[in-house]
């Protein structure tokens, strides 16, 4: 491609930390000295078109390393990808943890987002500022939900360098989240995955290993059952796998709840080559974070269930893309696929049985569109990260325009118990129509916050109960910021997808945030209202500008109620109404759902 | 000997618009098939030399079974749809994205929009003076075109012109996120310090007058533009081999604009530097 | 610094008349000028040519070219064609009796494999790469030979870095690997051409190895795209000046030609060769006879059953023999043999190679007629000038297209002051010289030319406005033509097969401009994206691209040089000198310069290249002149 690059030069630094992913370039063209033999013969066209992919990994070489990309960088990145500037700048600025402009190498990110606040968030964050004062060296932003709900407040820090250094302050308080900014390497090791399962100890299918097994260990793992699925589905046999999760009843966990059996048959069947499976663990959704206690507390079962579904869908290269905000679930899931690697478990000849898979990691940098599967695609393409219009569909049309099946953390670590256990005997879990365990993330108003695991169907009130929910419950947010509110009065609501459809509500991806009565509640929509605007990727006029007018109506009805809102209120519904029927994707599609709820059901402006 | 290809024979396909049967080439979009039924929806961001980017999402419409609205422009008419067009929630749905538009972007040189808003019955003022708006200035950075973004919806055609579907000079791209992107180039340069080639490819398809000729520009700001006073006479470019057709706009026997047929096989509506700006040698008259 | 303000030209609004070269131009009455025009014309019958313009329309070089053979009873008719392209007609010509590119901008994106030889495309017609460039997106693989690494060459997945000049070396290996591999479409060459016998012999000692020593290119570079055009399943081959303007411009076009015999790459959907095309019609000017050795639709003169049909429609006597081409009605100013000329549209004074020379003369001739809508600089050398109108705003007509396609041009705006339209103009000097023609507008000059030329019969303007321009040959009324020519080739019938396509038996010859230690630079020549030819058209619009004139010089030589951008140093060939700022391009190696043509008013570029020229076509070798760069004693910077 002839591509038009500025004067600025990348530093030595920065050079090298482009170097280090992509290794040193193969001629001047990408930014090598000039040879003899460069001004003979020049390679590019398709294969220099088609490393567009590790555009995302590169921004953050650089920002791991400076702390943000400076224009020389940019370049220097994209003469090495062959990707035109100002398309990479486009995908820069997309990520709100990349920065084009220069920052301080400290960024301390701190929790805003519903859990938090109400556990204090704001008073930490002007605490934080006034303690930090100006010039300190760290920049101190304001975050979404960090998924650390169970510890709110939370902070994580990250500072630039080589290499990266990240901290976790949570529950955060000023003088510790300073700390950690400060000095990441002393800051306190952050508690282990299962100081986030209260159910420690108990019987469970999905949780059973988390705090048990040495979460590094691949022989641990072993030990407790780990790869018996992977020997079962290869005898079973990749139609065989399929029929057992078809028969299983498991349905997607991020919310749609699809047939996952469906969803694999589907993609096996595309005779267009080569397949992909990409685990979707960008979980962003607010109150959000059983994702990652999976994958910090027992990687290798994420894993090993990638392995069984690549196998089922015959795809070779798997994509596990993890939101940037979780460093220590990328560290331990990285750990975890090199030593499977390393054992022949991942690799040409997976088991001796002559299958290849291979699996990697790509990091998120800050953006919840990126947790919708299309979305997720063009991020991973090195794209911005906005949705596709579908049809079609990924089974078809998915990753690299391949057709794809796109699952969640959640719902693949099912398909080691359904392989182990037997199709039947996992589907009389549950519900009739709703199979299995699932997981819960309580958080809020509890005495002990974290992921529950519970067979579908147990009700809201039960799930509550197990958590110490305290006193004055004012409301219940089912289902993160896109989900909807339920009163003190519903928590007879089984939870299930069918159970919480038929109440008017939604169970999204599992989360159960409990307020009590001295949260105030306008603030709080206007709190998720102003994270659907930050996080609207910009590509739809109803969501764009839709969420726009919806915080700008929230806001001015933030002191109001009665007779006062009732125009915005109207106004609201009719925004809220062209957002969910024509946006492109669900973000604007359920903008208005949780808003909604808390006018319809709460009575939050009477 | 090889025989020409004339293209693929398609099926046609049958469903209906409004209750009506409709049958249309397998392929088509339910715009396409609107169209051809005498159907008038809006569209702000489909072009006819590009894939369909839907995001203005003013051509929605109901399909049965589908439990939200489906954009005309890039949704495939299939067997046994049942499409309609002219529904409540299909209106109100456009309604507000017209609105949605109007409260922040200027939409005063967008054909069309005008009569749509009166048609649907938008109130854009309803969202009160403290509205967030683009508030953006028009970028004059070169003599030949002027980037005028308070006036754009970002419909992304200008991108996708510049980039893989024609150009493929990539000098722009969406920057930023939400309300606050923009079509820009690398680190907000100026054009000149750009990859741009000065084609106007952009020009050609942008909607809504956001990108125009300088001439233009600066003629409605002096207040003589008059586009009733235009006429429009498609010759053939001098500059090279190639056989570019170029649409001259003429106002007052000088030249002021200059397009292309969309339809025209050698350019699709693109043309080049100098076949879309290289005229003002013939009227330098003295 | 100096002021770099390129010049823009007003338009002639007023014919211009003097008595003696040494005076000013005065304005004068058309009466006044067609009179002087046409006594000046008349008193040098059989001394006379015609300078038609490949710019103008079909149906201006029809009446031009009908002018001078009718009127004044010479066949030395010729246009710019000349400097550019005219080696492309007579290589495709001589290989399959049809001067034009035998491929569709279409069919380019369906193809499998795109080389692009001796052709800056992005550059020079941005609008056919489009073309190209869906087939890229489409899959296709595009190789680029060319000696600078151009914005085209970008693009491909191999570009090939040869030396200036070194044209048939590689495309010779590249046949000889292709018949040593066994690739040759074997069927193909058997049936549809000649002389595979001697072409086998001709490249077979231009190994890989040779060849990489000769072109410079590394010899795993030549191979792979050897291998690759000859197992496409469709290639196109595209080349543009890099080709033609060279000394054996011809022979380096049969020497690509070959290439697409050997392979069966030619005559059938989106396999074929592509000539691309400068200027708007100088395909056109071609078929319409404005050439000293073709009738209006590319009709043989030497063919007495041709000479007859336009003897009797124009009711006259055709020389049964060629004229003159450019260069060598050139050659016989400076013998004497030639005494006047018209010259319509043209700008040789500026546009030739050793443009001094050119210039001389010019100045030599008895008279000198220049139409045109400025005042150029070969124009200020004539003894009329008349001032005519913008072909393709300001006239109705057709142009013809590199892919054939005849397309309409319309009037938009009306000329400026007593400008008059071209074909205005001659009719008046036609009557003045005794030959009254009516033509009531340009479709009936087009409906004459329909009448005599098969290959334009069926091209209605009814029919041209339908389909949006249609390419030839179309000679039916109710039918259209397959996309590309030469189906005929594979044919099984071999009386439908029609005539063999010979294998072009040609050697390789370097430039005639050697590079030694006093001129150690190979300079070649190219255009940019906002500009065209000597730039008297697009000077005329503020382009933020444009910064004037430079000489190019790779990084290594102006460290070398101790030069850096914007300082002007001399340039000199063994023909003039010229001063020029430095611009620095990494696209280009040691020992290789580059500057365009387009800023003669600043760097009168073809000051230094040499007027060698093809001897079949004529064509001068702009692409290849020895200089040296020296630095200025007082360093000045341009910027």
């Amino acid at each position: 491609m002839d591509l038009h690059f500025g004067d600025s030069k990348p530093t030595d630094e920065e050079r090298a930390a482009v170097d280090a992913l992509l290794g040193p370039p193969e001629s001047s063209w990408e930014g090598a000295d000039r040879t003899d033999a460069d001004l003979r013969w020049a390679r590019g066209g398709r294969a220099a078109r088609d490393r567009r992919d590790l555009l995302l990994p590169g921004l953050h070489a650089v920002n791991d390393r400076i702390g943000w990309i400076s224009e020389g960088a940019l370049d220097y990145l994209c003469r090495r990808l062959t990707v035109p500037p100002a398309e990479a700048y486009g995908v820069a600025t997309f990520y709100a943890m990349f920065s084009v402009r220069p920052r301080p190498a400290t960024v301390l990110h701190v929790c805003t987002d519903l859990a938090c606040t109400a556990a204090g968030a704001g008073d930490l964050c002007a605490g934080i500022e006034a303690r930090l004062g100006p010039g300190s060296g760290v920049s101190v932003e304001r975050s979404p939900c960090l998924g650390l709900c169970e510890r709110a407040p939370a902070a994580l820090a990250i500072r630039a360098g080589d290499p990266v250094r990240t901290a976790v302050s949570a529950p955060a308080a000023v003088e510790a989240a300073v700390l950690a900014a400060s000095a990441p390497d002393a800051a306190p090791e952050e508690p282990p995955a299962v100081a986030a399962v209260p159910q420690a100890g108990d019987p469970s299918l999905l949780l059973r290993r988390v705090g048990v097994v040495d979460a590094s260990s691949l022989d641990d793992y072993r030990a407790h059952g780990g790869y018996t699925a992977l020997r079962r589905a290869f005898e079973l046999g990749p139609a065989g796998v399929i029929r057992e999760v078809t028969d299983s009843g498991l349905v997607g966990r991020g919310g749609a709840a699809f047939p996952t059996g469906r969803k694999w048959q589907a993609t096996a069947s595309q005779p267009d080559h080569p397949h992909y499976l990409v685990c979707n663990a960008d979980e962003s959704e607010p109150g959000t974070f059983k994702d990652r206690v999976l994958m910090e507390g027992d990687p290798y079962a994420l894993v090993e269930a990638i392995t069984i579904a690549s196998y089922a869908i015959s795809a070779h290269r798997a994509f596990v893309y993890i939101r940037g905000e979780y460093p220590r679930a990328v560290h331990r899931l990285q750990y975890a696929i090199d030593q499977a690697r390393a054992r022949g478990l991942l690799g040409d000849d997976i088991l001796g049985q002559g299958y290849r898979l291979d699996i990697e990691i790509r990091r998120g940098a800050g953006a919840y569109i990126c947790g919708e599967e299309t979305a997720l695609f063009n991020s991973i393409e090195g794209y911005r990260g906005e949705p596709r219009s579908k049809p079609p569909f990924p089974v078809e049309k998915g990753l690299f325009g391949k057709p794809t099946v796109e699952n969640n953390v959640e719902t693949l670590v099912n398909v080691l118990p359904i392989l182990t256990m037997g199709a039947p005997a996992y589907a009389a879990i549950g519900t009739g129509r709703s199979t299995g365990p699932k997981l819960f993330c309580v958080s809020g108003s509890v005495e002990r916050p974290g992921v529950y695991e519970l067979p579908f169907g147990a009700t809201l009130g039960e799930l509550l109960e197990l958590a110490g929910v305290r006193e004055g419950l004012r409301a219940v947010l089912l289902g993160g910021a896109a989900g909807g509110f339920v009163r003190p009065d519903e928590l007879g609501v089984p939870l299930t997808f069918e159970g919480t459809r038929e109440a008017g509500t939604t169970l999204g991806s599992g989360v159960v945030m409990a307020f009590d009565d001295t949260v105030p509640l306008p603030r709080l929509l206007l709190r998720i209202a102003e994270f659907f605007r930050d996080e609207s990727c910009g590509q739809c006029v109803p969501c764009r500008v839709g969420t726009v007018r919806q915080e700008e109506a929230l806001r001015r009805i933030v002191e109001r109620t009665g007779a006062g809102a009732a125009d915005d209120i109207a106004l609201l519904r009719e925004v809220g109404r062209a957002m969910r029927d024509a946006s492109i994707c669900g973000l604007g599609q359920t903008a208005w759902n949780a808003v909604e709820s808390a006018i319809d059901r709460l009575g939050a402006y009477e | 000997m090889t025989v020409t290809p004339l293209g693929i024979p398609r099926r046609l396909l049958e469903f209906t618009i409004d209750g009506e049967p409709a049958r249309v080439p397998e392929g088509s979009t339910v715009l396409d098939a609107c169209r051809a039924a005498g159907k008038d929806i809006p569209t702000l961001c489909e072009g006819d030399t590009l894939r369909p980017k839907n995001a203005c999402r003013v051509c929605v419409v109901e399909v049965e079974g589908s439990r939200t609205l489906v954009p005309a422009c890039s949704r495939r008419a299939e067997p046994g749809m049942e499409v309609r067009t002219d529904t409540e929630r299909a209106r109100h749905s456009r309604k507000i994205v017209l609105e949605l538009l109007a409260s922040s972007v200027d939409l005063s040189t967008t054909p069309k929009v005008a009569e749509w808003i009166k048609e649907y019955e938008a109130k854009p003022d309803r969202f009160g003076p403290g509205a967030a708006r683009l508030h953006e200035e028009p970028k004059v950075d070169n003599e030949l075109y002027v980037r005028d973004y308070d006036k754009c919806i970002l419909c992304y055609k200008c991108v996708d012109a510049c980039g893989d579907q024609w150009q493929n000079t990539f000098a722009i791209s969406v920057a930023g996120r939400g309300f606050d992107a923009r079509i820009a180039v690398e680190h907000e340069a100026p054009l000149t310090d750009s990859a741009c080639v000065y084609c106007g490819n952009c020009i050609e398809v942008c909607p809504t007058g956001a990108l125009s000729f300088r001439s233009e520009f600066d003629m409605r700001a002096a207040g003589t533009w008059d586009e009733s006073r235009q006429s429009e006479t498609t010759t053939v470019c001098a500059y090279c081999g190639v056989g570019c057709n170029l649409t001259l706009h003429v106002q007052d026997n000088e030249i002021v604009k200059v397009t292309s047929p969309h339809d025209n096989p050698v350019t699709h509506g693109n043309l080049c530097i100098k076949g879309r700006f290289g005229y003002q040698h013939v009227q330098n008259r003295g | 610094m100096r002021n770099r303000q390129p010049k823009t030209y007003t338009r002639l609004t007023r014919p211009l008349v003097r008595d003696s070269r040494d005076e000013p131009f005065r304005e004068a009455s058309w009466e006044e000028a067609l009179d002087r025009a046409a006594r000046g014309l008349d008193r040098h019958r059989g001394a006379f040519g015609m300078f038609s313009c490949a710019r103008a329309t079909n149906e201006m070089n029809y009446v031009a070219q009908k002018f001078a053979r009718v009127v004044m009873g010479t066949n030395n008719v010729d246009s710019c064609n000349r400097t550019c392209h005219a080696p492309s007609v007579a290589g495709l010509s001589a290989a399959f009796g049809s001067g034009g590119g035998t491929s569709s901008y279409e069919e380019i994106e369906h193809t499998d494999v795109i080389v692009m030889w001796g052709s800056n495309a992005r550059f020079a017609h941005p609008i056919f790469f489009q073309h190209a460039l869906k087939g890229i997106r489409n899959g296709a693989r595009m190789y680029a030979v060319d000696p600078r690494r151009t914005s085209t060459a970008e693009w491909a997945e191999s570009w090939l870095g040869l030396n200036v000049g070194t044209d048939i070396p590689m495309a010779h290996a590249i046949g000889r690997e292709i018949i040593h591999a066994g690739l040759v479409n074997e069927a193909f060459v058997e049936r549809a051409t000649s002389g595979f016998e001697e072409y086998r012999r001709l490249v077979e000692p231009w190994t890989l190895s040779l060849a990489e020593k000769v072109t410079g290119v590394p010899a795993r570079a030549i191979r792979e795209l050897a291998h690759a055009y000859a197992r496409a399943e469709r290639a196109q081959l595209c080349w543009t000046l890099g080709i033609t303007e060279h000394h054996n411009g011809t022979d380096n076009v049969r020497a690509l030609i070959n290439l697409s015999l050997l392979t069966g790459h030619v005559g059938r959907y989106g396999s074929g060769l592509q000539p691309l095309r400068g200027q708007n019609n100088v395909q056109g000017g071609g078929d319409m006879g404005a050439i000293p050795n073709r009738l209006p639709g590319f009709q043989d003169i030497l063919d007495a059953d041709v000479r007859l049909k336009f003897e009797s429609a124009w009711d006259t006597v055709i020389q049964p023999h060629y004229g003159l081409n450019l260069t060598e009605m050139f050659e016989a100013m400076e013998e004497g043999s030639l005494r006047a000329v018209y010259c319509i549209g043209e700008n040789p004074a500026q546009s030739e190679a050793d443009s001094e020379q050119a210039v001389r003369r010019l100045r030599a001739l008895d008279f000198l007629v220049v139409q045109d809508i400025f005042l150029t600089k070969t124009a200020e050398l004539a003894d009329v000038v008349l001032p005519a109108t913008a072909g393709w705003a300001e006239t109705d007509g057709t142009t013809t297209n590199s892919e054939r396609r005849v397309q309409r041009v319309r009037r938009a705006v009306t000329p400026p002051g007593e400008a008059r339209e071209d074909i205005d103009i001659i009719c008046e000097l036609a009557a003045r010289l005794g030959h009254d023609w009516k033509y009531a507008d340009a479709q009936a000059v087009w409906n004459e030319l329909r009448s005599v030329s098969p290959d334009h019969y069926g091209m209605t303007y009814e029919r041209l406005a339908e389909h949006q321009g249609i390419q030839w040959p179309c000679p039916s009324t109710q039918r259209l033509e397959p996309t590309y020519l030469h189906g005929r080739l594979w044919e099984k019938d071999p009386e439908r097969r029609g005539a063999a396509a010979p294998f072009g038996l040609v050697q390789h010859d370097p430039p005639v401009d050697l590079t030694d230690e006093e001129y150690p630079i190979r300079l070649t020549t190219g255009r940019r994206l906002d500009s065209y030819n000597t730039g008297v058209q697009s000077g005329g619009f503020a382009s933020p691209l444009r910064r004037g004139e430079y000489v190019e010089l790779c990084p290594e030589d102006a460290e070398r040089y101790g030069v850096v951008v914007g300082e002007e140093v001399r340039v000199s060939s063994r023909r003039g000198s010229v001063v020029a700022p430095v611009w620095v391009d990494t696209a280009l190696r040691p020992g290789l310069a580059f500057m365009t043509m387009h800023f003669p008013d600043e760097v009168d570029t073809n000051q230094l290249t040499i007027e060698a020229n093809c001897p079949i076509a004529g064509t001068a070798e702009f692409k290849a002149s020895a200089i040296r760069i020296e630095k200025l004693p007082a360093v000045t910077y341009v910027g």
